[in-house]
């Protein structure tokens, strides 16, 4: 529950405001640039969440913008910034890109927007589908006048009536994403798959879906024999389409879909990985003048499939000069923005492996009193020292697999029935990888 | 089509300088509004000068509110767009010109009789929003009407008006018989208006001891069959009001957690975390412990998918995950690498994260965890790295075999010189002394290496108590405290009452070297102070060692109370009362809720024969702590025995699996099928208050409720007073 919701540039002016409970003084926003600069000097990051005076404030950044909300209650904290980030995703909708043009462009549509999504407060509104149909920009473009639609007090909040396409299909992409923390010595501290099932669905009528996939639980609890694999989900989110009592029940995923774009399901996968591609690296330093990095990728995944845009990013010190570099395959380029070597590779087969070597010259030769001595050998992984931009960052690997999934998750089926229109319909199904945060820490210096 | 007269919009081309001012400015707008007459066909013209009007509020253009009787003779013309501007600029300047704002209300009035359901739902909305008397006495009579509109939009509008006219003017709320006939939408047969009067009752139950909010089970179970037809905010209401429920039986309460259970797979993570709140709650009158550790096991995969959420959600999570960790171990027990750091974490989500890998370190884990901690000592934002060294050196006495271990990774911090590690460092080294008296004291060497470094009275206080406590084995303890009574004076007094008991040590274990110092320092301490309790500690150690050195001897280099690590552990009623509020702002600030929340009305666990004792009964066990861990709080340690009273790992599938899969689907098919009459049995009236009213429910509060709130509480604070974590 909010009392007020802000929009300020970074500098912390007020663009726009709505005042929903009248119960704090709209002055307190003028609180607020000077309470995060305060915070921001004792720490580099300020939560989300702080409170002045008896007055909350809750915000998020989004491109140039602030969005605040301020309340006196002790209220669902998770409830009102899940709402801004909501407001984000209806706006950018709306907008194409939430930023202060937009809102100055847009005063009257955001305050209607504002009045629609939230009262008293309280989240109402926010499938931004739904909105689109009686609050739009041109509304002299309506031929009748708007009437609120039927699904936003309906059971079914995320879809209306009456869509008709000619052709109707389904496209589901299944995107996986790997997050990897792996130490200096190469143990994995922590894996994990952060998988998502998106749809884009244009489909007529009221269809109602049946999503079948090779869920180890639900083979359990129908007694189903496994044909090859099936996988264990640690944990499945949904979008609110899904029935999730009859998910509870007997693990099927049946719903009635939103029209076009959305994520039908997320789900996160504990088992252990292997990185799909592994880094070693030996980082010599001579003399203090020069260091030397060695780095050793292999693909570890089938021969039949390629890793995609391969990047691996080598941080480096931040006054490091005259780079000089050799490998056997793709490029290697010197990024002193943000003091790193980034090693490209287009195209990485399975079970290859690749070497590559970089020098880089040191211009001064640091001595222990100016830049922490021992932390520098011991410990810094970079020549940088504690408090350099280079201190401690580890070494980021990106890439895409496409056609695989890491975890094995497989589509079964996808049923699609419209009881009224009975149209022929034809689901489409795309596998993908992707590297997600993945981090290998850099050795010590030798 | 015909070609709208658009120039004719920005005609100002007469004078500039003069339509700048802002009378010109007024008059232009006034021009252009009721310019185009009846060629004006769609309203173009006024559209456009509105639009313009709109801009100008938003920009606090004041000068605006001059054109209100302009802006009420627009509100007749029946087009949307025109409405919603004109009732955006009335909301925003009624407070500021009443005497004109009244001549809306017969124009609203009209509106609320509209055909489109759109058209009256926004003029209640409007009407309801403007705090001014006549408004709301032309509402409350208005409301009852639309409160059995035949559309749901309406009705879950006027749903919420009820809360706001409450908020303008309670006695006439109270007067009137709104509030039975809020609760009499309890029985409508849309969901979406239930879960809105649900969270308009609750609204205004949370501002007014007068009112008393009775769940029962029925209505309790029928709130539950509705909720999959909720909209994912009307789910997050309902949830929010089953907390009001007091289940009379065990059972009750976990066939309600079980059928509540599906929504943690919900996208919405406000959804999944009243959830966990609710299933938390029920716990407290479950018996069977079996099912206790079947929904522990539920509860951890959705709590740790939102930390793979965005860093504000992710932080949320974090600090509630601390109090789920206390209160319920079995939830996150195994869970320790999920709260490793990501380099990119925000510093807020990595202090939390450290304060949960502290909770989580034990004998097992303990390598792994010190080569984490190692890691974090050499980032690069300060405050991270002065706790992960102070972490290390509490893990040392938190567990006692790896003390060994945790003291060389603090060496080998130590050794590179960073000023604020040597810091932390020395304070966290002195506490493992009095852990380990007589064991570790061949570091003291290193320690003695590094004294020019410290700058901070703390961790000059530690090491001057070092000094002192151990005179006898540091060949030049007397040099060194006499290098730091150089600048006696200008220490602060922290320093100075370390430096003059450990002065008063060195003398009572070397005479000799201390008989000059003695009376030099107890000199300056009972002469030249204006603090009253170094004046004091001053007179006692003279007399004590005027009178007879023996007796002196034992007293101060007495045995001390031994410390723990386990003090930061929340005092279990301010525990419980946070458990209850579980994904609000005071689980982030970590704060009891009356301390930060002064007119919040109090929670806690209300009796009933369901209601599990041992989690109630407030048999302290309480254990000393010393100063740097504690804030004085008696910390309880409530999570042994929460162990105890789990028999062992159940396997929830065997018991709680087949059965209560059964009952959870024959009573949401009951439920389901009865009429929606059985809502009418839930009531809120007028009565006493089952909340224990007044709020002097004696919680007992680690900080003083009445003292003025700190100037920014980041939940991240450290050890400031009135945070409830100290890491």
């Amino acid at each position: 529950m909010a009392s007020a919701i802000f929009f300020l540039d970074l500098k912390g002016k007020t663009l726009l405001a709505r005042n929903y409970r009248g119960d704090i003084p709209m002055s307190a926003v003028e609180k607020f640039p000077v309470l995060l600069s305060e915070a921001e000097e004792e720490s580099s990051a300020v939560p989300p969440c702080f409170s002045h005076e008896g007055i909350n404030y809750l915000y998020i950044r989004h491109n140039n913008l602030y969005l605040l909300a301020l309340t006196k209650r002790n209220t669902n904290a998770a409830g009102i910034l899940l709402f801004l980030h909501k407001v984000v995703e209806v706006f950018t909708e709306y907008f194409k890109a939430l930023e202060e043009e937009s809102i100055r462009d847009n005063f009257v549509v955001i305050y209607e927007l504002l009045d629609e999504m939230m009262d008293f407060g309280y989240p109402q509104t926010t499938e931004s589908k739904i909105l689109q149909e009686y609050i739009t920009q041109e509304s002299h473009k309506l031929e009748i006048q708007a009437r609120p639609p039927i699904a936003v007090t309906n059971a079914v909040s995320w879809r209306s009536e009456g869509i008709r396409y000619r052709k109707n299909e389904v496209f589901l992409d299944v995107v996986e994403s790997l997050n990897l923390l792996v130490s200096a010595n190469g143990n994995v501290l922590r894996s994990e798959i952060l998988g998502a099932i998106k749809m884009k669905c244009y489909l007529s009528g009221m269809p109602e879906l049946r999503l079948g996939l090779n869920d180890k639980v639900m083979f359990e609890t129908t007694g189903r024999s496994t044909r090859g694999k099936a996988i264990e989900m640690e944990d499945v989110k949904f979008h609110q389409c899904v029935r999730l009592s009859r998910f509870e029940n007997d693990r099927t995923i049946s719903f009635i879909p939103p029209d076009g774009e959305f994520e039908l399901m997320s789900y996160r996968l504990n088992t252990q990985v292997k990185p799909l591609i592994w880094v070693e690296c030996l980082v010599e330093s001579h003399s203090g003048s020069r260091i030397e990095y060695m780095l050793k990728a292999r693909a570890q995944f089938k021969r039949r499939s390629t890793a995609n845009n391969v990047e691996i990013i080598v941080p480096v010190p931040d006054d490091a000069d005259s780079p000089r570099f050799r490998t056997n395959v793709g490029s290697v380029h010197y990024a002193p923005e943000q003091s790193a070597i980034v090693w490209k590779i287009k195209q990485f087969g399975g079970n290859k492996e690749f070497l590559m070597r970089a020098e880089l010259g040191l211009p001064s030769v640091r001595g222990d009193d100016e830049h922490g001595g021992g932390m520098t050998g011991g410990f810094g992984g970079s020549m940088g020292g504690i408090g350099g931009k280079g201190a401690k960052r580890p070494i980021q690997v990106k890439f895409e697999i496409p056609y695989f999934t890491t975890s094995g998750i497989q589509v079964r089926y996808l049923k699609i029935t419209e009881p009224k229109l009975q149209y022929p319909s034809l689901p489409w199904v795309r596998y993908i990888t992707q590297s997600g945060d993945i981090a290998v820490r850099l050795p010590d210096v030798a | 089509m015909m070609a709208l007269p658009l120039g004719f919009v920005y005609m100002p081309t007469v004078s500039l300088q003069k339509l700048r001012s802002s009378q010109g400015k007024v008059a232009e707008l006034r021009l252009e509004l009721n310019s185009g007459g009846k060629k004006d066909k769609n309203y173009a013209t006024k559209k456009i000068a509105l639009k313009r009007i709109v801009a100008n509020m938003t920009m606090s253009n004041n000068d605006m509110v001059a054109l209100f009787p302009d802006i009420i003779q627009c509100m007749h013309i029946s087009s949307l767009e025109i409405k919603k501007m004109c009732f955006l600029y009335l909301v925003n300047y009624a407070r500021v010109r009443p005497e004109i704002a009244v001549n809306a209300i017969p124009i609203l009035e009209h509106d609320m009789e509209d055909s489109n359901p759109l058209v009256r739902a926004l003029a209640l909305r409007t009407m309801s929003y403007i705090h001014v008397r006549e408004f709301v006495a032309a509402t409350v009579p208005l409301v009852k009407h639309m409160l059995r509109d035949s559309d749901p939009y309406v009705r879950k509008t006027a749903a919420f008006c009820v809360a706001k006219l409450y908020d303008h003017d309670r006695h006439m709320v109270e007067q009137s018989d709104l509030i039975d006939r809020l609760n009499s939408l309890l029985r409508d047969d849309n969901p979406t208006v239930v879960a809105s009067a649900l969270a308009g009752l609750m609204d205004i139950w949370e501002r007014s001891d007068a009112i008393k909010l009775t769940i029962d089970y029925t209505n309790a179970s029928k709130m539950v069959a509705i909720l999959a037809d909720c909209s994912e905010w009307g789910q997050t209401y309902i949830l929010e009001a089953l907390m009001s429920y007091v289940p009379q039986e065990s059972g009750e309460a976990s066939l309600l957690a079980e059928r509540i259970a599906p929504r943690l797979s919900h996208s919405n993570s406000s959804v999944v975390l009243t959830c966990i709140r609710v299933i938390l709650y029920l716990m407290n009158y479950i018996a069977d412990q079996k099912q206790i550790s079947a929904l522990c096991k539920k509860l951890s995969p959705p709590l740790v998918t939102l930390l793979a959420k965005g860093p504000e959600v992710q932080y949320l999570a974090l600090r509630n995950a601390l109090l789920i960790l206390q209160r319920r171990p079995e939830v996150l027990r195994n869970d320790i690498r999920v709260f490793f750091c990501k380099y990119n974490d925000p510093i807020y989500v990595k202090v939390t994260k450290l304060e949960l890998i502290f909770m989580l370190a034990n004998e097992k884990n303990i390598d792994e965890v010190l080569t984490e901690l190692r890691e974090y000592a050499t980032e690069i934002d300060v405050h991270f790295v002065r706790k992960a060294v102070r972490a290390i050196g509490k893990l040392a006495i938190k567990i006692e075999p790896a003390a060994r271990r945790c003291i060389d990774l603090l060496l080998e911090l130590v050794a590179t010189k960073v000023t604020y590690i040597v810091q932390e460092a020395t304070v966290v080294i002195r506490n493992i002394f009095r852990k380990y008296p007589n064991q570790y004291e061949s570091i003291i060497g290193t320690l003695c290496e590094h004294l020019d470094s410290l700058d901070e009275p703390e961790a000059k206080a530690a090491m001057v108590w070092v000094i002192g406590q151990y005179a006898d084995r540091i060949e030049n303890s007397d040099a060194l405290l006499e290098d730091f009574l150089y600048s006696f004076q200008e220490e602060p007094v922290e320093v100075q009452l370390a430096l003059l008991t450990a002065t008063v040590k060195l003398f009572i274990q070397r005479p000799t070297k201390g008989q000059e110092l003695v009376p030099k320092v107890l000199k300056w301490a009972t002469e030249e102070t204006d603090n009253p309790d170094l004046r004091d500690r001053a007179y006692m150690y003279w007399r004590l060692l005027s009178t007879d050195m023996n007796s002196a001897k034992s007293i101060v280099m007495g045995e001390k109370p031994p410390i723990t690590a386990e003090s930061e552990r929340l005092e279990s009623s301010t525990l419980e009362e946070m458990c209850l509020n579980v994904g609000t702002l005071a689980t982030v600030y970590l704060k009891p809720v009356q301390s930060v929340f002064r007119s919040a009305r109090p929670r806690k666990l209300i009796a009933s024969p369901a209601l599990q004792k041992q989690y109630l009964a407030n048999d302290i066990e309480t254990q000393k702590s010393i100063s740097m861990f504690g804030n004085g709080s008696q910390p309880t340690n409530i999570d042994l025995r929460t162990r105890n009273a789990v028999p062992s790992p159940a396997s929830p599938a065997a018991n709680g699996g087949g059965n209560l899969a059964q009952a959870v689907n024959d009573a949401d098919a009951y439920f389901s099928s009865i009429g929606t009459q059985q809502m009418a049995a839930m009531r809120i009236d007028g009565g006493d208050d089952g909340f224990g009213g007044g709020g002097l429910n004696g919680t007992g509060y680690v900080v003083n409720a009445l003292a003025p709130q700190a100037v920014l509480q980041p939940a991240h604070g450290e050890g400031s007073n009135g945070d409830l974590l100290v890491l």
